[in-house]
């Protein structure tokens, strides 16, 4: 089976769909369109920039331009996590916890994966380190992102009970713990909900990306479901890192709660 | 002076400083208008903001204590109570030292297995004050512990600390509004005015 291409002439067919969306939401007066447009056009405009980037990246096979793109990936990814965050922290740590969470697990699990479980030759090549470093920034942001935000706006919430621990004595640690516990459990749902439902209820876009490409469906599956770990590795690992991070933030040295560490949130 | 609660120059945040030794067994009532720094001063105490100046206790130094150990000695009773589980004993370290002071505070036994949601005001504001006694503090910080009680809980709550002041040799600084049970309380009695604490005549 050989892949049908797509010309411009499909995708402006493809584009009448978000289009007409955005003109009955109008006449509707929902209001949405100027942001779906807007979405829409980044969308076409990143992916087509993203094109000529890999294709570029491809025929050097060069470590250090690869790295070079993995840390810009890495950056926007972070950059996003800060800007998800309504009460984010203040100065360097609002960038600097996602974003180091999010290195340390990202980019630990896909040497990982690599070097010991795929093998490509060499370790480095781009077909197989970018899109999956793609991947696990993608999901691991999401799920910082998430436990992050959980984390913050319960301590927030939940001053006077954080408080009334520290006043009998308990540690900071014993006083966010059940915090902890919530951030981590709401930044794991996406990632547990796609695995509950792969192949049920949806097929995963990686593996539709395969089998719509002209590969077997097996190869197309053992791809998925290695992906699939390697995804909830990272977002599990990265989220627990950052909201320990957070957490420790959250209290100085006297193991005084420290809210004004945290941004107000945007009015 | 062993056991007693020393403050130098004390000030949180830009409100008014504190320079006081209370001694053991000494009630002080704070009195000052509402924003005056009253709570702020003794949030300080209990090292839960940052603050400038010194704290004493028992010839130690609070930044030399660790937080937890400090925060054991030195009890504070926040002026709302706040409830970490939805049962009553779980928000206890220790329900063998809290029964003393239920029955004084006229609370069954019972009352360590009820649901905090299904509780009064009262009720929980007379709890959170026998889970602060039971951590067995050596000084008490209490914030406005009886603004939500009625006369005869007032009066008992009163009774209470006394006794626990007396037992324990104490230092106790109480917040409050109310100048009878100053009158009624206290052995000493520091004003906030004009960001200024002096000390006035009972």
């Amino acid at each position: 089976m050989s892949i049908i291409s797509l010309g411009p002439a499909q995708l402006a067919l493809a584009s009448i769909l978000v289009i007409s969306l955005a003109v009955i939401s109008t006449l509707q007066q929902l209001g949405i369109a100027k942001r779906l447009l807007v979405a829409a056009a980044r969308t076409a405009i990143q992916l087509t920039m993203v094109g000529f980037i890999l294709k570029a990246l491809f025929e050097t096979s060069d470590l250090t331009w690869i790295t070079l793109v993995a840390f810009i990936m890495l950056a926007i990814a972070g950059r996003e996590v800060m800007f998800r965050q309504e009460r984010r922290f203040s100065g360097v740590w609002g960038f600097g916890i996602g974003t180091t969470s999010m290195f340390l697990s990202s980019f630990f699990i896909t040497l990982l994966a690599l070097n010991f479980i795929i093998n490509p030759s060499p370790w480095y090549t781009p077909q197989y380190a970018i899109p999956m470093l793609g991947m696990m920034l993608g999901n691991t942001m999401n799920s910082i992102s998430l436990g992050l935000d959980k984390l913050t706006h319960e301590a927030w919430r939940e001053k006077g009970t954080i408080e009334a621990r520290l006043v009998m004595g308990h540690s900071w640690q014993e006083a966010i713990l059940p915090f902890r516990k919530a951030a981590l459990r709401t930044s794991m749902i996406p990632t547990i909900n796609a695995m509950a439902a792969a192949g049920l209820v949806s097929l995963p876009g990686m593996m539709t990306g395969q089998i719509l490409a002209g590969n077997p469906p097996q190869t197309a599956v053992q791809y998925q479901i290695l992906i699939m770990f390697m995804v909830t590795a990272g977002a599990g690992f990265g989220a627990m890192l950052a909201t320990w991070l957070g957490a420790k933030r959250l209290f100085d040295e006297r193991h005084r709660l420290r809210l004004d560490r945290l941004h107000p949130p945007p009015s | 002076m062993s056991n007693s609660l020393k403050t130098l120059e004390l000030q949180a945040f830009i409100g008014p400083k504190l320079s006081t030794v209370i001694s053991q067994g000494q009630i002080v009532f704070l009195t000052g208008s509402s924003g005056s720094g009253k709570s702020l001063l003794l949030r300080a105490i209990a090292d839960l903001d940052p603050h400038k100046g010194e704290v004493w206790f028992n010839n130690q130094k609070a930044m030399d204590t660790h937080p937890t150990i400090w925060r054991k000695q030195v009890g504070y009773l926040p002026p709302n109570s706040f409830w970490w589980d939805d049962v009553v004993a779980n928000n206890f370290d220790n329900c063998e030292d809290a029964l003393v002071y239920m029955e004084a505070m006229d609370l069954p036994k019972e009352a360590f297995d009820w649901q905090l949601m299904r509780m009064s005001t009262g009720e929980k504001q007379r709890m959170s004050i026998v889970r602060l006694l039971s951590n067995q503090p050596k000084v008490l910080l209490l914030d406005e512990p009886t603004a939500n009680l009625d006369p005869k809980t007032v009066r008992a709550v009163e009774s209470m600390i006394i006794e626990y002041t007396k037992k324990n040799n104490c230092s106790v600084i109480w917040v409050s509004h109310d100048l009878d049970q100053v009158k009624r309380v206290a052995h000493r009695h520091l004003a906030i005015d004009e960001k200024q604490i002096s000390e006035k005549p009972l």
